[in-house]
């Protein structure tokens, strides 16, 4: 079957499988590798990436039920001219990432869920990120990273 | 040509310098090994065993054969002959010890579930797990062994040939005679058994790889998620007969290993043997549930420990007995795993009886290797439990019967009763710190109003004092142990002629940042900006020599490595400076990447200039051979023993049995700090799989032996919700045994913190009668614990 969507502000279409994963169409047949496969079972958001500007476990949607969709994945997240998001910039200065394998979902999780609640406490911080699990920085620098951005944000 | 002016100099040890390696992780840039794109590539899966234990009646291939895109299928019988030996075990710790047949496929009889059968080969991944549905297999079951002590008896003998169960017995008894008489003179004793549960390394990045053969050069190239690199290259070109100089294993970004990937894997021998036979890039990738059956899985042990005490509680002999779980098979280095933890018994105490000896045995489960720690939180929490088991027995508080018997600051370089020499130490004065910032006796009043108040949810303040033997390394003490390999790491250091410095590892980074610690120790020392300083790793071609990362052995030994390498370069380029200059060697000082004459500043000489010098040789001293760069082995003579203390502060719910960790705090020495960003990213890492041992994960199985926590929704890996910030301090006890002075820092927070969050729990129930509870502490085990207590 054809697909279209708008990845990362330009038009891709392709034919897929029927049973092909967002995140295979996202990562085999669009070749943007940054978005991670670290289960089956929708268990650990690696696979993290905006649809139509909400975050989703692209694991748990087939291509086709993205036809038409906007999608936002970690390669869309610096700007063209290379300066980094401020979250991603926020997890290098807090040290929010070790391996980097959780990182882009963590990424793409953070910056939805500072969309929807742009000054959270750490609490809130921590419930939503729930979804996303990292085995390296147990979460201290993560959260400090999300709260740290969303400091900046304030300030602006 | 450009000469980069020196940006610092000195300083920048110790400072907090952001990671290189973020910019190209935290965009997408970096390349994991299912990242990599190689045309022409065919896919392997592998059909892997449904029941614990039987014999293979019969394998009916046909139908996968004929299904849609398969190239091939094959059988033990049909590789039979593609391999050189056996899968690796490089410890065989004793000279008996009974290490069954371990092939890629099961050879008639499957020893665990997950055990390979058989492995399609095909033109997509679906079309070979699509395959896989097509294989019939016949099994004949056969009794499944899943209990240590059932193991141990021998009813059931998995692997015929070896005739029993157990695969070895290690003792380290250096006096059993006064070890006895220390237990019949003792005036308090205490005897406990503990479980170590079965845990699922879960590195978020799946195993995956690549093997890109050159069929008529004979290369091969194999890209893999790996920590080890280099001893994997060893032990393929030994497994499956090709020359070591036809292998070139490369490990791009690993997402996490923590030991799960210190190993050589079937899946890695599989596909370079297949990749031989059909002359095609082969390659594979994980899925979560693979990872969960037939990547390692850690600890595994029943501990019996036993502690004789005087009146006044000073400890004067430990006995310990180990049943070590090894799984269905020895893997790389399966059997030393217990023995990690043989020589720490005894804690951080002066204990000067000792006495320990471990069974390694066989069950039809996973095999079991190294995970973080791999030995020493085992030994860890057993001691530490213990000794609060030993302070509630006499009356005295844990913290005060800890310092009764620590070793004394005087008394390093210690040598302990295991046999050890323990190299620095002021454990008194890191606790004092600890108990400074933990301000305890409000949290004790608050405990004791609560309980008054008959409160339902409680309050316990636990304290693990750790310590861990780390930086793996001394070859003679390794070769002591049997094991199979060195200790040492290999560096160069090259100052190219830009005077741009390329520094060369034997260490195999997968998340520790080691591009930016080593680039500030050698910018440290040149006094060069790290920006400069490009770190070469992971790659057998790039860096041939190496003993990779694992047991927090990179900085010490391989840190201690580059630092020695620069010196040496150092030196070189003093040498170019001095014959420039026409002055001694010796009259030469050398800051902010320039040597000047010792009381003539005005007469100086760049680095730069001496790296472009030594490039174009025009005017070298006689002899001097051109380009800068020098390499250095490192062997180093001791192992280094971070400690510290580790406080937990958790609240039950008496009604739920569920615990809140409320505060955690870990004071580490470490010794010298090189970047402590890094440093407590490490720690936080580490208490978490530490934490998560001690309240949530196991790898549990049912009475057939299946995996029942084969999945991230039934295996629970903690998420951000179940914690507090952490809070961290340092005192530092530099290492005498290696000139950075450092001691690791990679494993600590998980061999610390179970033991911590245990003795919290039982310290908040203890006035309900509770005084043992077993990992990990879940809702429902508190619960039936509290319930049970008094009965």
């Amino acid at each position: 079957m054809e697909v279209t969507m708008i990845i990362n502000g330009s038009s891709v279409t392709r034919d897929v499988e029927p049973r092909t994963l967002l995140v295979h169409f996202i990562r085999d047949q669009v070749g943007l590798t940054g978005t991670n496969v670290g289960c089956d079972t929708s268990s650990c958001g690696a696979c993290t990436v905006h649809v139509n500007g909400e975050s989703v476990k692209s694991c748990t949607m087939l291509a086709v039920q993205a036809d038409g969709a906007e999608i936002k994945t970690i390669e869309g997240m610096a700007s063209p001219s290379g300066e980094l998001h401020p979250l991603q910039r926020a997890f290098q200065e807090n040290h929010g990432l070790q391996c980097g394998y959780c990182t882009p979902g963590m990424v793409m999780a953070a910056s939805s869920f500072l969309a929807e609640n742009p000054h959270p406490t750490e609490q809130e911080v921590r419930h939503g990120l729930e979804g996303n699990l990292c085995r390296c920085t147990g979460y201290h620098n993560i959260v400090k990273s999300v709260l740290a951005a969303a400091n900046e944000t304030a300030e602006v | 040509m450009t000469v980069t002016e020196p940006k610092t100099s000195g300083g920048v040890i110790g400072t907090r310098m952001l990671r290189k390696e973020d910019p190209s992780l935290l965009t997408g840039e970096s390349k994991f090994s299912d990242d990599l794109v190689i045309p022409g590539a065919l896919y392997i899966a592998l059909l892997r065993a449904t029941v614990a234990h039987a014999r293979i009646v019969s394998i009916d291939t046909s139908a996968a054969k004929s299904s849609a895109g398969v190239v091939a299928v094959y059988t033990y019988d049909d590789l039979k002959d593609d391999w050189a030996g056996p899968m690796p075990c490089a410890w065989p710790v004793t000279a008996d010890m009974k290490n069954p047949a371990h092939f890629p496929l099961a050879n008639g009889k499957v020893n665990y579930v997950g055990d390979g059968v058989a492995v399609v080969v095909a033109n997509s991944k679906t079309a070979a797990i699509d395959a896989i549905e097509a294989i019939e297999v016949e099994y004949e079951e056969l009794t499944p062994v899943l209990d240590l002590e059932d193991s141990v008896s021998d009813s059931t003998v998995i692997h015929q040939d070896l005739a029993t169960n157990s695969s070895y017995l290690w003792e380290l008894i250096p006096n059993k005679d006064a070890v006895d008489e220390a237990f019949s003179n003792a005036v308090h004793t205490v005897e406990e058994r503990y479980i170590q549960q079965r845990l699922i390394p879960a590195a978020m990045e799946p195993r995956s790889l690549v093997v890109v053969p050159a069929p008529f050069g004979g290369d091969f190239t194999v890209y893999t998620s790996t920590q080890i690199p280099h001893i994997l290259k060893v032990m393929l070109a030994l497994t499956l007969g090709i020359s070591e100089t036809k292998i070139r294993v490369i490990a791009p970004s690993v997402g996490g290993g923590f030991g799960s990937k210190l190993n050589v894997y079937a899946e890695e021998v599989l596909a370079l043997a297949i990749a031989r036979k059909l002359r095609k890039p082969i390659r594979w990738t994980e899925e979560r549930t693979e990872n969960a059956l037939a990547t390692i899985h850690g600890r595994g042990q029943v501990q019996d420990i036993e502690l004789a005490a005087d009146a006044n509680g000073k400890i004067t002999a430990v006995r310990v007995n180990i049943l070590a779980d090894m799984g269905a098979y020895l893997q790389l280095v399966t059997p030393g795993v217990p023995l990690l933890g043989a020589f720490l018994y005894h804690g951080v105490y002066d204990i000067p009886n000792y006495s320990f000896s471990c069974t390694g045995v066989f069950t039809n489960k996973t095999p079991t290797d190294a995970y973080r720690g791999a030995g020493r939180p085992e030994a860890t929490y057993a001691i530490e439990r213990a000794v609060d088991a030993l302070a509630r027995k006499m009356g005295v508080s844990a913290i005060e019967l800890r310092r009764r018997n620590f070793i004394p600051k005087e008394a390093f370089p210690y040598p302990s009763a295991a046999g050890l020499t323990f190299d620095s130490g002021d454990y008194a004065a890191n606790l004092d710190k600890a108990l400074s910032i933990l301000d305890i006796e409000p949290i004790l009043a608050e405990k004791q109003a609560r309980i008054d108040a008959g409160s339902t949810k409680v309050l316990g303040v636990g304290l693990s004092f750790f310590v861990e033997m780390c930086g793996l390394a001394p070859s003679r003490v390794l070769a002591s142990l049997n094991y199979g390999a060195g200790g040492w790491e290999a560096a160069t250091v090259r100052i190219l002629p830009t005077s741009k410095v390329q520094v060369v590892t034997g260490t195999a980074p997968h998340g520790q940042g080691h591009e930016t610690s080593w680039s500030m120790i050698v910018a440290d020392k040149l006094g060069i900006s790290p920006d400069d300083i490009e770190v070469l790793h992971s790659d057998t071609a790039i860096a041939p020599y190496g003993m990779d990362t694992y047991g927090s052995r990179s900085l010490s030994v391989g840190g201690s490595a580059i630092h020695l390498a620069t010196e040496k370069v150092l030196d070189k380029a003093r040498a170019i400076a001095a014959h420039q200059l026409e002055v001694s060697a010796d009259d030469l000082e050398y800051s902010n990447g320039t040597f000047a004459v010792k009381g003539s500043p005005e007469k100086a000489y760049p680095l730069a200039a001496a790296a472009f010098e030594a490039f174009t040789a025009h005017n070298l001293p006689d002899g001097m051979e051109p380009n800068l760069e020098a390499s250095v082995t490192w062997d180093p003579p001791n192992f280094t023993f971070p400690y510290g203390s580790h406080f937990a502060v958790v609240e039950v719910d008496t009604e739920t049995g569920k615990v809140e960790l409320v505060r955690y705090l870990a004071v580490d020495d470490c010794g010298n700090r090189i970047n402590p960003l890094i440093i407590e990213g490490q720690i936080h890492g580490g208490l978490v799989q530490g934490i998560a041992q001690a309240l949530y994960e196991e790898a549990s199985y049912d009475a057939a032996g299946n995996l029942l926590t084969s999945t991230l929704a039934d295996y629970l890996v903690p998420s951000a919700t179940e914690f507090p910030f952490f809070e961290l301090d340092h005192t530092v006890t530099p290492s005498p045994t290696n000139p950075l002075g450092v001691k690791g820092i990679g494993e600590a927070g998980a061999i610390a913190s179970p033991p911590a969050i245990i003795n919290a729990i039982i310290d908040a129930l203890s006035h309900l009668g509770v005084s043992h509870i077993d990992m990990p502490a879940s809702p429902q085990r508190v619960w039936e614990t509290i319930n049970n207590a008094g009965k």
